[in-house]
């Protein structure tokens, strides 16, 4: 499977990140080799193997419900950009 | 072509906010109404190098659900990104669940129209559920003016979410209704989500589509995103399918879109269209390990259910005598039918059916007259249970049981059990059934009525019910009734 630039230049919009045309190229034939690495796995024969989500086989850690966090705002506002009345201020959004 | 040329097809979303004390995968506190950002935690806003822990209750909660609809509680379930940018999700992906939910299949029964009967007859309907998984909610965006600039609050973000997803069973915006009514019931009931819709804390999102009757294939739908009361569910999806018809009546054609409905002008209006739908390029979140369920586990969580409404309306039913229609009112939410046992067993089973009527009858229109829940009755359940005993035992009729019980909901008598027995006993409600006192009554009231006692004695069986009355206001209707009647027809017959 390889991709078109155009793909790719979808992608990058999802993911907010700016791509220059030349970028894009550069990103294509990277993107495609990931894609060849996949390809050549993806003819191992997996036949009755149960897909894993994740590369370790053990169970997640569950934690009580129990309230443990103390009220830190004013530690990590001081390093947010713009603040107000308790509020982290954004550029405005409306959808 | 008519309305009743189209079918509707109706699947609804649900999100039922989890009454966790903690965040699903924080320790941060999910009380509602905090200042904003104070019970925000380095999880919950992003800070690079946290880590999520899955919340135990969480995954407690989402099991009571399963286990309480008969669905499959999986085994193994697992976690995965949605992403999607927005500054209210400050983790650029919101962490949900996809192709393994906890909790898989499952059926709500509900019911539809007037359980009284008449012309919108009752039906019952089953509904079947695809999922219900685990996620979390995202902060809140406040768009006021803060210089041209959004205000961001991250308190809610991380709150536990179960997303109940319902296949599309339901026929109309009556069905669609009714279920979601039975799922804010049953949640409340096993006690996973407090139920509050102002607070947001119970949202529903409608997928309509419509279709020509004898039809199998699916029409295109559209979503009817975060609907948060009842009556806005219904106008939404009634607005929405008559659009759909009218669409496709002109020869126009039903474009996938995701709607907001506007409840100032009833309408709904494109939020977004197919072409800008979100493309949220889910995967396995590798920051979690699947979830494992184990059968002990289950079988714990199972055997801490409550009894479920079907259950207990059928044990109303086969125990105390009630018709099918008192045991569906009675056990329609947890509240209702927590005070209504909770009479019963004060009162006792052999009283049952007196305390229902009371419950679903002077009670129920009072508290709908005076806009209140049952559980912020002004009469307790103890109280209500010493005013029956005192019917029951003929220290009162009925009439006067109904002036006590005025007496009780202005909260006179005190706040004990036996408010009835002081209220009777300070205002001398107490029946009178003494004989030499009722027949010296009479003699009373046969001496003023000459006219009746000559109409009785010529035939009419109205002057009769005539002299009762009079007997009963001397009494000022605290006279036993039966014995009234029995010794007044004696003194005339005589």
């Amino acid at each position: 499977m390889s991709l078109s630039n155009e793909q790719v230049g979808h992608l990058a919009r999802l993911a907010r990140i700016a791509l220059s045309d030349a970028e894009i190229d550069a990103t294509r034939v990277k993107l495609d080799g990931i894609f060849a690495l996949i390809e050549q796995m993806q003819a191992v024969d997996t036949t009755g193997v149960e897909p894993m989500s994740h590369a370790q086989e053990l169970p997640t850690r569950l934690r009580e419900d129990t309230v443990i966090e103390t009220d830190q705002r004013e530690a990590f506002q001081r390093i947010a950009p713009q603040t107000e009345s308790g509020l982290y201020l954004v550029p405005k959004v409306i959808e | 072509m008519s309305r009743t040329d189209w079918e509707v097809v109706i699947g609804l979303e649900i999100h039922a906010q989890l009454n966790t004390a903690s965040k699903i995968f924080s320790g941060a506190s999910t009380a509602f109404g905090a200042e904003p950002n104070r019970q925000a935690s380095a999880v919950d806003i992003a800070l690079p190098g946290t880590l999520p822990v899955l919340n135990r209750g969480a995954v407690e909660r989402a099991m009571r659900f399963g286990l309480a609809i008969g669905a499959h509680v999986a085994e193994k379930s697992v976690f995965a990104r949605k992403n999607y940018f927005y500054p209210d999700l400050p983790k650029g992906y919101q962490i949900s669940q996809m192709d393994l939910p906890v909790v898989q299949g499952g059926e709500i029964t509900i019911r539809v129209g007037d359980a009284a009967g008449g012309e919108n007859q009752a039906y019952d309907k089953s509904v079947r559920l695809t999922r219900a998984h685990l996620e979390e909610d995202a902060g809140k965006s406040l768009h006021e003016d803060f210089h041209g600039m959004t205000g961001i609050d991250l308190n809610r973000a991380g709150t536990p979410l179960l997303e109940i997803v319902s296949e599309p069973d339901m026929r109309s915006s009556a069905e669609a209704v009714a279920y979601a009514r039975a799922v804010h019931a049953l949640v409340r009931w096993i006690d996973i989500c407090d139920g509050n819709m102002q607070e947001g804390s119970f949202r529903c999102d409608a997928n309509v589509s419509v279709r020509k009757q004898g039809a199998t294939a699916l029409g295109t739908r559209r979503e009817i995103k975060n609907l948060n009361s009842f009556r806005f569910l219904q106008q939404a999806i009634d607005y929405e399918v008559q659009w759909q018809i009218d669409t496709l009546e002109d020869g126009g054609r039903i474009e996938q879109a995701t709607v907001l409905f506007d409840p100032d002008s009833g309408e709904t209006r494109m939020m977004r269209s197919k072409e800008d739908a979100h493309d949220y390029r889910y995967f396995p979140d590798p920051d979690l390990l699947p979830l494992m369920i184990s059968a002990a586990w289950k079988a714990r969580v199972q055997a801490a259910l409550p009894e479920l409404p079907g259950a207990m309306k059928a044990r109303f039913m086969d125990e105390y005598g009630l018709s099918a229609y008192d045991a569906i009112t009675l056990t329609a939410t947890k509240e209702v039918a927590d005070y209504f046992q909770t009479v019963v067993s004060a009162a006792g089973a052999a009283q049952a059916k007196i305390c229902a009527n009371w419950v679903m009858g002077d009670l129920a229109a009072r508290l709908n007259k005076a806009e209140l829940e049952i559980a912020a009755s002004p009469v307790s359940a103890t109280q209500l249970a010493g005013l029956v005993a005192r019917i029951t035992d003929n220290t009162i009729s009925n009439a006067i049981g109904k002036k006590v019980f005025e007496a009780l909901w202005r909260g006179e008598g005190g706040a004990d059990a036996n408010a009835a027995d002081a209220i009777i006993d300070a205002q001398g409600l107490r029946q009178v059934t003494d004989s030499g006192a009722i027949e010296a009554l009479i003699d009373e009231v046969l001496a003023a009525n000459p006219k009746s006692v000559e109409e009785f004695r010529s035939g009419k069986e109205k002057a009769f019910n005539a002299l009762v009355g009079q007997v009963m206001k001397a009494s000022k209707g605290k006279a036993s009734p039966g014995q009234v009647n029995a010794l007044l027809r004696k003194k005339l017959e005589a």
